[in-house]
């Protein structure tokens, strides 16, 4: 499996704005155990929380290292605030809009907000919670820690999400 | 803006950033011994006060930049003393007295206190 949980960037605004989406689907594995049937109650398919703040910190990275050129490495340093208050489900999917608060040399500051869309419910979109988050330029870290010179954090799988959505 | 106003302010801002009780955030608490902040904290605390006070705070202004990723200033962990002298300069709201005794890189964190936070706020906003 790769480490992916954004499919398409629908919009992106430099320095301010990005829009990504992701469909939930029932062949992806994790979803079998999250949870599985056990003797009180029958499987309940839902798509992890933790995974879905993975995604929006994927978005924001993207939105973020953007602001760069992708030449600073990008990493999600702190959950500043995570709210969820829906389960999501397969064949349903995620749209994250994430707007950069603040940015400078060290990191930035993004506010997130996620939504489903339901294709049993064409033409609506239910917000179901915030993701707020920061992310660190770590080349720029205080403690002085080096890292490797490629930029690990951006990898094919990013490049050609980047290259099929159309962003320069 | 009194010094009160402006304590009362961090506090928020810390109580915010940190995950900390009010109570928890008194004048002489070390951000991060007694408040739990690490590296990141310190760039979100930045963030968080230029939106409380309305004020933009230069990269390296309150917090140390480009000192550990220079070899001057830094070598085996230590801080040398042309380093030293550096963040005297660049941080004139900071108290380095106890640092300089032994002034290994990893206690710069040490250096900042919610009292550190406040001076330089009042400082800050004493200019403009």
């Amino acid at each position: 499996m790769r480490w992916m949980w954004i499919d398409r960037i629908i919009e992106l605004v430099p320095r301010e704005k990005i829009v990504t989406v992701k469909t939930v689907s029932m062949s992806e594995e994790h979803l079998h155990d999250h949870f599985a049937a056990r003797g009180d109650r029958p499987a309940m398919p839902i798509m992890p929380a933790s995974l879905i703040i993975e995604g929006m910190a994927q978005s924001g990275g993207v939105l973020v290292g953007h602001a760069s050129g992708f030449r600073e490495k990008v990493v999600l340093a702190k959950v500043s605030k995570a709210e969820l208050d829906v389960d999501v489900q397969p064949g349903q999917t995620l749209r994250y809009t994430t707007l950069i608060r603040q940015i400078d040399t060290a990191g930035a500051a993004t506010a997130g907000t996620v939504e489903v869309l339901d294709p049993a419910r064409p033409g609506e979109a239910r917000k179901i919670g915030e993701v707020d988050l920061m992310f660190s330029h770590i080349d720029n870290n205080m403690a002085g820690t080096e890292f490797p010179a490629e930029n690990f954090v951006f990898s094919d799988a990013f490049r050609t999400l980047l290259r099929m959505s159309g962003v320069q | 803006m009194t010094r009160d106003d402006i304590f009362s302010k961090v506090q928020t801002v810390l109580v915010d950033a940190l995950a900390v009780d009010e109570d928890e955030v008194k004048m002489d608490s070390v951000l991060t011994a007694d408040l739990g902040a690490e590296s990141i904290d310190f760039l979100d605390i930045v963030f968080k006060l230029e939106q409380a006070f309305g004020v933009k705070i230069g990269q390296g202004e309150l917090f140390p930049e480009n000192v550990a990723q220079d070899p001057k200033y830094v070598q085996n962990g230590k801080v040398t003393a042309e380093g030293l002298a550096a963040l005297k300069s660049k941080m004139p709201h900071v108290n380095f007295t106890a640092f300089e005794a032994d002034p290994q890189l990893a206690k710069v964190g040490s250096l900042f206190t919610v009292e550190t936070l406040v001076d330089f706020m009042e400082a800050k906003l004493a200019r403009s």
